[in-house]
């Protein structure tokens, strides 16, 4: 798996309320800080909880054209199990089009591949991260809700696309918004704003927190291993 | 923010007036990251907009929410849902007939549903503009991008305008009204663009500051005068030709429908400043394989043109950014070099391989192909597009 391509296309699957769109935003943001070039594309059906929803990100060193599902991955992450195991995605099974000598991050403990899908990976020299993204979310911050921020922060720590200040940024813009300025204002605001501003804060603490964990964790990975899955403890 | 007195100089939302060159091509801009549907509602919010009716359908719906909001922040004189697509697109004609700047935007089955008012849409020679979110056709049922129903208003002598991406969204958004509103065209425009693969789509676009906006439009510079109290509608709905039933009535309905396809044709120079260009060309110049596409699938080709250069085959994209008027100088120019002539189309039916074939039919020896061809929402990878001309350019060779 080389790290230092021009181009990720990538493939997000995850279940409606685990935020896949909404990290795939802020991975696109970080991008576009970065200076880099980023495009992303939401995907769903039914808008609920538990039913199938992608995203497909871009991200590259060179203006994108390309739009539209990423038919053709050399990124996939699955934020919950049940895409493998219910088949809650848009393609069948779920690394239909990977291309070679890719790479999967899968939320799980479990190893929930059968003995084809191992087969086809390892042909294809697929590298699949393995690790409970979910546990480490509730670890760090608190709550399941930033299982997404796990999920970013290790492929992130892993191609090493855009530096922490970068994803800091995406990720504060994203929840307190673009017009916020931390000092002048603050005094003016009134209770009501100042304690829900206080919960965007540690919100966006505790995201960075589990960001940070995930970038330790990606740099234990040895992607040159001969073996198809590397299993890490949250 | 509250609805004031308009001045000289600012509008009723305390913007300051300038002119479309100054707001698209010298105002300085700033870089945001936004979706299509986001970067509407900023386009709308610097062109004094009157009025704009509503309906939700996946997937203009958030555009069309978004523009509701820069109602409520006093940007858009007035806002309301109609009761479906038929009711709105009628009321948006009766504002746009009163004098107001109007804008709408609908999908797919919505715009099947309002079909009766493009064409009176037209007939009335009014400005307003349709943002077209461009979805499947029922049935099956779907909610996915396909382009299909862009055919349907070929020939509703609408202007229709195709934008590519998020920012070729906002610049032709802002220069619809103006081209719209010349008085010698004068009549409704639909800026079209692929439904979420733009109007869901998040990337970076350049925007000018909102304390700027377009001029107000003025109804009584309009072929046909604004009605009010006294002034009913154009004498042709009030009193309709067939009425008379002699050959009075065949001969103006034929003049007045030739009046309005002329008025179309006249928006040429228009758009061409705009716009830079009704068509725009990019690749290879003398190169023989030639994408001609419009919306997302010049996106896909310009992907294509990239890989075809890391194979040492000269091609180049040309992407039509008008389809009605329908660029034939542009196309026969920009095709001069063709042997083959490739038209990826996000339909069944490849309305656009139809129209450039028609337009080229006598002038070019060049083979067109109107492939890769996808439909029903899905994607159109670019190896599906090197796949297509691989095959062809080896069987012909």
């Amino acid at each position: 798996m080389a790290v230092d391509k021009k181009r990720y296309n990538m493939r997000i699957s995850g279940l409606g309320g685990q935020g896949v769109v909404t990290s795939a935003h802020i991975l696109g943001s970080a991008m576009d800080n970065a200076g880099k070039f980023a495009s992303l594309v939401p995907f769903f059906g039914s808008e609920k909880r538990m039913a199938p929803v992608e995203a497909y990100v871009r991200a590259s060193s060179q203006p994108i054209y390309e739009v539209g599902e990423v038919v053709y991955p050399d990124i996939i992450m699955i934020y919950h199990p049940q895409v493998v195991t219910h088949g809650k995605s848009y393609t069948m099974p779920f690394y239909t089009g990977l291309k070679r000598n890719s790479l999967i991050i899968i939320n799980t403990d479990v190893d929930i591949l059968d003995a084809d899908d191992t087969k086809v990976l390892k042909d294809l020299g697929t590298k699949v991260v393995q690790f409970n993204a979910t546990e480490l979310a509730i670890k760090i911050a608190g709550t399941e809700l930033a299982t997404n921020m796990a999920m970013m922060g290790m492929v992130l720590g892993i191609t090493k696309l855009v530096s922490k200040d970068n994803i800091e940024k995406a990720v504060r813009e994203r929840f307190l918004g673009n017009s916020f300025v931390a000092s002048g204002g603050t005094a003016s605001l009134d209770s009501a704003i100042e304690k829900k501003f206080k919960k965007k804060e540690e919100l966006l603490q505790k995201n960075m927190e589990v960001i940070n964990e995930t970038f330790k964790l990606a740099d234990s990975i040895d992607l040159n291993t001969d073996a198809l899955i590397i299993k890490l403890d949250a | 923010m509250s609805i004031k007195n308009m001045t000289k100089e600012k509008n009723w939302s305390g913007q300051t007036m300038v002119s479309t060159d100054y707001l698209l091509f010298e105002a300085p801009r700033e870089k945001h990251f936004m979706t299509g549907s986001e970067v509407l509602k900023e386009a709308m919010k610097r062109c004094t907009v009157d009025a704009s009716v509503s309906y939700p359908i996946t997937p203009q719906s958030e555009a069309a929410h978004l523009i509701g909001e820069l109602w409520a922040e006093g940007y858009v004189g007035t806002y309301f849902r109609g009761e479906n697509e038929f009711g709105v697109m009628s009321e948006v004609a009766g504002c746009a007939m009163a004098g107001a700047r109007t804008v709408t935007t609908t999908s797919g089955p919505g715009t099947l549903r309002a079909m009766e008012n493009f064409p009176m849409w037209s007939g009335t020679r009014i400005p307003c503009q349709l943002v077209l979110m461009a979805r499947g056709i029922n049935s099956p049922l779907t909610i996915q991008p396909d382009n299909l129903e862009v055919s349907f208003l070929l020939e509703t002598g609408c202007m229709i305008w195709y934008a590519e991406n998020v920012q070729e969204l906002f610049d032709m958004s802002i220069a619809a009204f103006t081209v719209a509103e010349m008085p010698d065209v004068h009549v409704p425009i639909i800026t079209a663009v692929d439904g979420f693969f733009v109007s869901h789509t998040r990337e970076s676009v350049m925007l000018p500051a909102d304390d700027i906006a377009l001029f107000p439009y003025n109804p009584y510079k309009a072929p046909l005068p604004p009605i009010d109290s006294e002034m009913p509608p154009g004498r042709f709905l009030r009193d309709p030709f067939v009425m008379k039933s002699n050959y009075i009535s065949y001969a103006t309905h034929a003049s007045w429908q030739w009046e309005v396809r002329s008025a179309v044709d006249r928006s040429r120079p228009y758009a061409k400043h705009f716009l830079n260009g009704l068509a725009h060309v990019t690749g290879d110049q003398d190169a023989e394989i030639v994408f001609v596409a419009c919306g997302t699938a010049s996106h896909q080709a310009k992907e294509a043109n990239r890989e075809l250069t890391k194979m040492g085959i000269k091609s180049k994209v040309v992407k039509l950014r008008t389809i009605r008027p329908f660029p034939h100088a542009e196309l026969l120019e920009a095709t001069k070099s063709a042997k083959y002539i490739f038209v990826p189309e996000f339909n069944i039916v490849g309305w656009l391989e139809k129209e450039v074939t028609q337009s080229l039919y006598g002038k070019s020896e060049a083979k067109v192909i109107g492939r890769p061809r996808v439909a029903g929402g899905m994607s159109m990878p670019v190896e599906a597009i090197l796949k297509e001309v691989l095959e062809n350019v080896e069987k012909g060779a």
